[in-house]
């Protein structure tokens, strides 16, 4: 495909690359970097060769909803499937064809926000090399019914940067679904991830990741969510895969009335390592933010959680939460928390909670008297421990379709 | 007059409005009548200038000069602390203050006006009526230091930090710089560099005191730097609780006050440290406070802070003994012109060990306040449990609060929990109480007083009546 990419996004992709090339490569010291592990940093070790992989077996492997309103699969960026039963008034195109056929529109929503959680060099090695992802522009008052599914692979030791845009006029509503896999069990890849999540007045826009990549490689994934007036926004990151993935959420409340839901199960085992940190930007008045973030930890693992609730000076009556949960499976992992507040305002309601602990004797004895066997016990606690964060998504052909993850990662460590 | 004095002239204009609704108490000052002056500046001739002054033994001389390097070598913490700091200009303080006069054992032989300070600060008074022993650290050395006499015959140490490290070197200097080392962090090399006065506390075994002591500082010099520096050793299963105050008069340039304070107490030991800090709303309070719990031990730090101009302080413990306690119970109240920046670190380093932090604090006016926390539980240990909780409370629209905790928890038998809140007074509450006749002061104050009077109630009474008064005086014209 021979695209000609608009001299708009041009100009930002060669200004991308220099600040990537300017910006320094995060250290350890740098605030927005404590507990991480920077040497997960260093990408040298890709070999850089895409592997050659069946597009007709992706495909069949690409197992989502029963009946998506829409249907993509990306192989290292590159469409391979598309399929549609949306109205007409909806655009839901491949990045790519939307740069081309909608590139005003594109330029308007794409990547406004500053990056503030400490991958701004990433961002900018994002815009600065992105080509494809997925572009969901819908019309005032159109509700979109079910969901739109994206998987994107990654074949060979390459870098992808997947890209999701997604716009909601007034009053609209509209789910989408991005899993990303890898096509092999060997082969180290790395995703730079950005999706950008424009919730218009009054408007629904509900946005679940699935990252299950095999565990020798990693992901950045870089979040930044609008919500105006009265919009409803809801993003979901499940983390199974990856040796190591970074997810930085950002929600801004532009409105009064915004609502913002920011929720997170991650299920690390063995080696794997989750860093997230969260960002809950209260610019208007009278706005809701509520963020449950929930780890199970097993083998050596590690999660970092850092969420910072920022109120700015004018936005009083603001209601934000923030809750992280870590429950602790084996004497090996480690849970770091950093829940932080910074308020400006007054008339504020605003609280945060951490808790780091393990399943207690008397729970599993409980379940052993009713003839469940201790292993078993614990992997249903911890089950259902995920679930309620889950549950939140209030749809539920996307929570069974999250939950056939968590169980897969689950059946997997109790062979162990 | 450029755009940025314009703006440090109002911005002074409202410091010195917060500071006229307090402080009158601590405001007053005397003629200097120093007969050392280590002058303006640091380098290495001042800390020789101290060290001859002090007749250091080589060992202090040494540690001294080494300390000095670091801090040199160490850049200003602004990557995660304010940049107020930068303000803070090293070359226009004096480092070391003194009138040569070694501390008095009796009051009356300390120099009238020296006494009139401590007078009006009623410490005289306060020694007769419930204290164990005082040290009055006026500028750089004790003014005066004494202890009931049956401590003395129970071989309870309560002298100057100096007197400490000389006459009893072999207790003294093991622990010295061991909890907190020089290069802990950019102002724990400051005050080991240039340290003079602080006490140093010996409780032997199984002695149990059953009145506080206290040390009382006192700047009384313009453009000063106070580096006192605490030792306090409890040894196997003894008690003892410590008291501070702290005041200066209001001068038109910044003070800095950068002490070290080290606790270590032996297996069963208990040390209770509580501060009151009210320094003037121009001194730079960057103080480093640690405590080290072996088997057994608790270590509890009581903070208050109410006044300073920027305050960082995290009390910490070290658990490093099975069983160990540690907890950290704070208020902060930051007016306009404030900020207080506090905390608490614990780190568990052995098994079945406990930590608490409690942590108040309010904002009035363009007033902020900070909680930074750290919580440390590694692998390998089994049984150990820490509860944070911090609460704050927000007076007016432009009042500022954040809270940054960070937890590391390794391996799954421990428990942690960490919980933070952010409100206001209600309407509804300043409502009722104003339809039983009380104004909306009194109302708000009321209010304030009950958000802290759990943490209140952790002071010895004396103290809780004055923290109630203070913060009463702090409220006053802050609504309406």
């Amino acid at each position: 495909m021979t695209s000609v990419l608009p001299a708009w996004l041009q100009a930002r992709q060669q200004a991308a690359q220099k600040r990537y090339e300017s910006i320094p490569t995060p250290k350890r010291g740098d605030e927005a970097w404590r507990f991480a592990n920077i040497k997960q940093l260093n990408f040298e070790n890709l070999s850089g060769t895409a592997l050659a992989a069946d597009p007709a077996n992706l495909i069949s492997r690409s197992v989502g909803l029963e009946s998506p309103a829409a249907k993509f699969v990306f192989l290292n960026d590159e469409l391979v499937f598309s399929e549609s039963s949306l109205p007409d008034s909806v655009i839901c195109l491949p990045l790519a064809e939307a740069f081309e056929k909608h590139s005003g529109l594109v330029e308007k929503h794409f990547m406004k926000q500053e990056t503030r959680l400490g991958s701004v060099k990433y961002a900018a090695l994002h815009e600065a090399s992105v080509k494809n992802g997925l572009f969901v522009h819908v019309p005032e008052n159109q509700i979109v019914e079910g969901a739109i599914e994206v998987h994107h692979w990654i074949s060979g030791g390459v870098t992808v940067f997947p890209h999701t845009l997604v716009v909601t006029g007034k009053s609209s509503q509209v789910r989408v679904v991005d899993v990303f896999h890898s096509v092999d069990g060997e082969t180290a890849g790395l995703a730079i991830a950005f999706n950008d999540l424009c919730a218009g007045q009054n408007s629904s826009l509900d946005y679940v990741a699935i990252q299950d990549l095999n565990e020798v490689s990693r992901m950045i994934s870089i979040n930044e969510t609008s919500t105006a007036r009265d919009a409803r926004a809801k993003g979901f990151v499940l983390n199974t895969g990856a040796a190591w993935a970074r997810n930085e959420s950002l929600s801004r409340l532009e409105g009064p009335g915004a609502h913002s839901d920011m929720l997170s199960v991650s299920i690390p085992d063995r080696e794997q390592e989750y860093d997230q940190r969260t960002f809950q930007h209260h610019v208007s008045e009278g706005a809701y933010s509520d963020l449950l973030y929930k780890n199970t930890l097993y083998g050596h693992s590690k999660t970092v959680f850092s969420g910072l609730i920022f109120v700015d000076e004018k936005a009083h009556h603001t209601d934000a939460y923030q809750t992280c949960r870590n429950l602790l499976m084996t004497d090996d992992c480690e849970a770091n928390s950093m829940p932080g507040l910074e308020i400006n305002a007054d008339q504020v309601k605003c609280s945060h909670g951490s808790t780091s602990a393990q399943i207690s004797d008397e729970e599993i004895f409980y379940l052993q008297a009713r003839g469940i066997d201790p292993s078993r016990a614990r992997q249903l606690i911890a089950r259902g421990f995920s679930v309620e964060v889950v549950a939140r998504l209030n749809d539920e052909s996307i929570e069974a379709l999250v939950l056939s993850y968590i169980d897969k990662k689950f059946n997997g460590i109790s062979k162990n | 007059m450029s755009y940025q004095e314009t703006a440090t002239a109002i911005l002074d204009e409202e410091t010195h409005d917060a500071i006229n609704v307090d402080r009158t108490k601590g405001d007053f000052t005397f003629p200097e009548r120093n007969k050392f002056d280590a002058g303006w500046g640091l380098s290495s001739k001042t800390v020789d200038y101290i060290c001859d002054v002090k007749q250091d033994p080589d060992w202090v001389r040494e540690f001294r000069h080494k300390a000095l390097a670091v801090f040199e070598s160490k850049p200003m913490p602004t990557h995660w602390a304010t940049e107020d700091l930068n303000n803070i200009h090293f070359d226009k303080i004096r480092y070391y203050l003194s009138d040569g006069e070694k501390p008095k054992r009796t009051w009356d032989e300390v120099p009238a006006e020296i006494l009139e300070t401590f007078e009006r600060l009623g410490i005289p008074e306060q020694e007769r009526a419930f204290l164990a022993g005082v040290e009055a650290q006026y500028d750089s050395e004790a003014a005066y230091s004494n202890m009931k006499e049956e401590l003395t015959k129970q071989g309870v140490i309560f002298v100057t930090s100096a007197e400490g490290l000389k006459e009893h070197e072999e207790i003294f200097r093991p622990w010295f710089g061991k909890v907190i080392p020089t290069g802990d962090n950019k102002f724990s090399a400051l005050n080991s560099a240039v340290f003079s006065g602080g006490s140093f506390i010996y409780i032997p075994k199984g002695v149990k005191l059953k009145q506080p002591l206290q040390a009382y500082f006192r700047i009384n010099s313009e453009s000063f730097g106070q580096f006192e520096r605490t030792l306090i050793i409890a040894d196997e299963g003894s008690e003892v609780m410590y008291m501070e105050g702290c005041t200066a008069p209001k001068f038109e340039t910044a003070t800095l006050h950068s002490a070290v304070v080290e606790l270590v107490a032996l297996k069963g030991a208990k040390i209770q440290y509580i501060t009151v800090q009210n320094w003037s709303s121009n001194v730079f309070n960057l103080v480093t406070k640690r405590g080290l719990a072996m088997e057994d031990a608790e270590v509890r730090w009581i903070d208050c802070n109410i006044g300073s101009r920027l305050t960082m302080k995290y009390p910490g413990v070290v658990m490093k003994g099975e069983r160990a306690r540690g907890e950290v119970i704070s208020i902060a109240l930051a007016n306009t012109g404030q900020h207080q920046d506090t905390g608490a670190k614990m780190i568990h380093a052995a098994n079945n060990t406990t930590s608490n932090v409690v942590s108040k604090s309010i904002s009035v006016g363009q007033g902020r306040s900070t909680y930074r926390g750290q919580v440390h539980i590694p692998k390998h240990l089994k049984g150990c449990k820490n509860n944070t909780e911090c609460d704050a409370l927000l007076i007016n629209s432009n009042s500022r609060t954040d809270t940054y905790p960070a937890i590391t928890v390794k391996g799954n038998r421990h428990a942690t929990q960490h919980e933070a809140s952010v409100s206001q007074v209600s309407e509804e509450m300043l409502f009722y109480m104003q339809q039983r006749g009380l104004d909306q002061g009194q109302a708000m104050s009321l209010a304030v007083n009950g958000f802290i009077n759990d943490l209140v109630r952790e002071f010895p009474m004396e103290y809780s009546v004055e923290l109630k008064r203070l913060i009463d005086l702090e409220m006053e014209g802050s609504v309406g």
